[in-house]
């Protein structure tokens, strides 16, 4: 056998989900006592690369050497018998347990009895490398950082040489960010090779050897961190500008009809996913929300439609605050909202009713009496699938069985129909082959027409460059500056999707403002006092 | 005076044993994370096959043994179904208890009666004799209560604090219940998580098994009638479970606070006539009021423990109970 350099070398990987390509032919290697950042939007593939490497998935094909081995890993135990070792994204640690319990399941041998020298055993082996732990301390007790140290020391306890951490700063604050690398650079030393998953430039700036590049499931390139830059990491991450055929008609402006002032939200964690967020759409212009996945998005529709609870901040629509206000209130109003989760089915429609039953879902409290107005739900729902083209064999047609843009086109009909003055639009096109999101597209744009102010949340740059007028950009739920869709360049979203450039306060003024606002000034004080007395109803 | 007494502490432990059991049994199985509905069917199952052996073999030891083995492998259906077949818990359960019932009526109402070794039943029965504890027997009303019971009795406790230092002081507990919190996290630490649900839920449902045949013996050993012998215990085990907050050892006090609204049923008109001053009132209650009062009971238990665990938010119950685990889940 000839030593090798290389610590892991993937060759010809592939891995499918479905009829979904997550990993296509991936050649990768990671030499031994390295860094190595691995970079790439959400769902270029990273993380699932990374669980072929770590047992959790099989490839497709392809294989997998370790120490110039080819190996067959499939399983998180032979993973770590090969000195693999993963801290996922999401703990895996067992909240009710103790520190040293949560790493003494693993243990081989241990015997048949639980001894209380357990703890002593694994607060030597985490001082051993340099961690002070308590090991008595509860894991529901912890916070994130420490949960992530612990993580840390669970894969170095089980002898892991390879170390992959995905996006493990996603949730630390910067202090903590600094400490992590601090324990990277030591591992580093002490000859362990570690895999950082990252979209952040700054940090793979800081911390890596090299940077390997993920687009859209495909292998890009690998690249020495000391002789690459910012800009050229976001060019291999964002890809050059493709030139979409999207019509983006011109409307004439109209007076703000939604403002958002310092909006801040909390996630379902508990932490800011929403941070101080200022915005203002108009009617008739598509202001797209470019961001990494999770920058809070989410929460940001949810605020807006009354769904979630919103910390402090005002949303102005047509002059009445709306915060404090029932989602069915705010949905009267015309705010209307439709959001595509990742499964696609997840939110908003019900899969197994009809075409029919899921248009007039929203319909429940308008009608008189206990019973449905099925000729009235038929018509509607005749209307819509002719209006949209939707394809579908019959109105009574369960929505499940219609394919991914047909159900998309269903849900946003739905929120078509209301006639709503503000469009919420979530990854309206996820999923969908090139034809069924023109259709899409095409909605938007009819809705634009007709002077309804929409709020566009997307994935694809080039799209939104396309069909938006404004795209405004969030980074960890934070506003990094409004821009004009045809004034600016790829690049320069991409480097403020990863916070490498902010431009949310430009000569003393900040973003997101209306000039023109429905409020003066004083009037938006005002509106505090307003906002807190519509709470208490 | 003090006979009653004595004989109505004496039969809420009879009372109470089959349920230790099948609670013990069913918090072994939920701590493994899975949810099984079916410890009635379980139950019944381990009673017909359990009886029916050991008036065959005219030994307690064979009837122990194969009714635990009947149940286990009832058990081990539900693991098939829910663990390699990742079908849905709440079905499975309910289908095997379903089934369970169907088979205890098939096999003991339709078969049993008409075998010629069942004639000979009544010396299995008579065999499981009381067990007079030394000493502690000897204590007034207590003793004659508590420490004259048949060896079924005693197992079940001892049973009961065997799992509880099983779960809290062993290697092995300590893996099954991470198994039950996080599958994932187990799996990340090369827990042999099918082999450990497999073996666990199996043996729970063998020890329900052991539940089932206590009744059996209890009742007598008649499958005469149109009831189960089974009789509703294995829904009331799954609420004490939760009442119990997944400790075997608060089952043994649940288990007894159950018996003593079963014992009350069948023992308010001697209460009240031995002692007519404090509980005479007891006579003239409706007998179907002491009939319904355990299931009122357990709703009320289920009801107050959800509230109360809500609210502490320390729940004991296994965070990943009733979800099946695929590790390729997106």
């Amino acid at each position: 056998m000839a030593a090798t350099d290389y610590a892991i070398e993937f060759r010809d990987i592939s891995k499918s989900f479905g009829s979904v390509a997550a990993n296509k032919n991936i050649n990768l290697n990671l030499k031994k006592g390295e860094i190595l950042a691995l970079l790439g939007e959400n769902g270029s593939g990273k993380t699932t690369l990374m669980n072929m490497l770590s047992g959790i998935y099989t490839p497709d094909s392809g294989s997998i050497f370790v120490d110039g081995k080819k190996v067959v890993i499939s399983s998180p135990d032979d993973a770590g018998k090969l000195g693999i070792g993963m801290v996922h994204q999401h703990f895996k640690l067992i909240e009710k347990f103790t520190a040293a319990d949560n790493i003494w399941i693993g243990k081989k041998g241990s015997g048949l009895v639980l001894k209380k020298d357990r703890y002593k055993q694994i607060e030597q082996i985490a001082s051993k490398f340099g961690f002070e732990l308590d090991p008595y301390k509860v894991v529901a007790n912890m916070s994130v950082s420490e949960k992530q140290t612990l993580e840390i020391i669970k894969v170095l306890c089980y002898g892991a040489k390879v170390i992959i951490l995905d996006e493990p700063t996603a949730v630390l604050t910067v202090q903590e960010t600094k400490k992590l690398f601090d324990v990277c650079r030591k591992m580093k030393e002490s000859g362990h090779s570690i895999i950082i998953i990252t979209h952040k430039l700054n940090e793979v700036m800081e911390i890596s050897d090299r940077v390997a590049v993920l687009r859209k499931g495909e292998y890009i390139d690998t690249v020495e961190s000391a002789t690459t830059s910012e800009l050229k990491l976001t060019e291999l991450m964002v890809g050059r500008k493709v030139d979409l055929k999207i019509e983006r008609a011109v409307m004439e402006k109209t007076k703000p009809l939604l403002e958002v002032r310092d909006l801040s939200v909390n996630s379902d964690e508990g932490s800011l996913a929403v941070d101080n967020m200022s915005f203002y759409i108009r009617g008739g212009e598509i202001l797209g929300v470019a961001g990494i996945a999770g920058s809070g998005q989410k929460e940001l529709c949810e605020a807006i439609t009354g769904l979630r609870k919103v910390n402090s901040g005002k949303i102005v629509h047509k002059g009445v605050n709306l915060v404090g206000k029932s989602a069915k209130k705010i949905s009267a109003a015309g705010i209307a909202m439709s959001f595509i989760p990742e499964d696609r089915l997840g939110m908003g429609l019900a899969p197994s009713l009809s075409v029919s039953d899921n248009i007039i879902l929203k319909d429940y409290s308008d009608t008189k009496g206990i019973f449905v107005d099925r000729k009235k739900a038929k018509q509607e729902a005749t209307d819509i699938v002719k209006m949209l083209e939707i394809a579908t064999p019959s109105i009574e047609t369960p929505v499940r069985r219609l394919s991914g843009g047909n159900v998309q086109k269903v849900l946003l009909g739905r929120e078509i129909k209301a006639n709503p003055n503000v469009l919420i639009t979530a990854y309206p096109v996820r999923g969908l082959d090139i034809n069924s999101s023109y259709m899409i597209y095409n909605i938007l744009n009819e809705q634009k027409k007709k002077g309804v102010g929409i709020l566009f949340i997307g994935e694809d740059l080039d799209v939104m460059l396309a069909l938006c007028d404004k795209i405004m950009v969030m980074c960890h739920g934070k506003l990094q500056g409004v821009v004009h869709a045809d004034r600016t360049t790829k690049e320069q979203i991409g480097l403020m999707m990863t916070g490498a450039i902010s431009l949310a306060e430009v000569g003393g003024k900040k973003a997101g403002i209306a000039k023109d606002s429905a409020f003066t000034e004083e009037e938006w004080e005002e509106a505090t006092d307003m906002s807190e007395g519509s709470n208490e109803t | 005076m003090i006979e009653v007494l004595t004989l109505f502490l004496f039969n809420i432990v009879i009372y109470s044993i089959p349920l230790l059991y099948a609670t013990c049994g069913e918090i072994i199985v939920e701590k493994s994370g899975s949810l099984n509905l079916g410890v009635e069917g379980t139950m019944a199952v381990g009673a017909v096959f359990g009886f029916l052996a050991g008036c065959r073999a005219d030994s307690l030891p064979v009837a122990l043994l194969v009714s635990f083995a009947a149940s286990a492998l009832v058990g081990a259906i539900f693991c098939i179904f829910t663990i390699s077949l990742q079908a849905n818990q709440n079905v499975t359960g309910l289908t095997i208890t379903t089934i369970g019932v169907a088979v205890y009526f098939f096999v003991g109402n339709g078969l049993g009666a008409n075998w010629p070794v069942y004639r000979d039943c009544t010396r299995l029965v008579a065999g499981v004799s009381d067990l007079n504890i030394p000493l502690l027997s000897k204590i007034p009303v207590i003793g004659k209560a508590f420490f004259s019971h048949n060896i079924l009795v005693y197992l079940a406790v001892i049973i009961a604090v065997l799992v509880w230092v099983y779960f809290e002081k062993t290697s092995f507990g300590l893996r099954l219940r991470a198994i039950g919190e996080n599958p994932g996290a187990a799996d990340s630490l090369g827990v042999n998580i099918v082999l450990y649900k497999y073996l666990h839920i199996m043996a729970g449902s063998g020890i329900m098994g052991i539940g089932g045949l206590y009744m059996g013996l209890n009742m007598g050993g008649t499958f005469e009638g149109s009831n189960c012998w089974i009789n509703g215990y294995g829904w009331i085990a799954i609420a004490l479970v939760i009442f119990a907050n997944w400790s075997t050892m608060h089952a043994i006090l649940g288990t007894f606070v159950f018996g003593f609204f079963n014992t009350l049923r069948i023992y308010n008109m001697p209460l009240a006539t031995t002692f007519p001053k404090t509980m005479g009132w007891l006579s003239s209650v409706p007998a179907q009021v002491f009939s319904a009062l355990p299931f009122i009971v357990t709703l009320l238990v289920l009801v107050i423990s959800s509230i109360k665990s809500r609210k502490s938010g320390r729940s004991n119950a296994p965070t990943a109970i009733g979800v099946n685990y695929y590790r390729e889940d997106r």
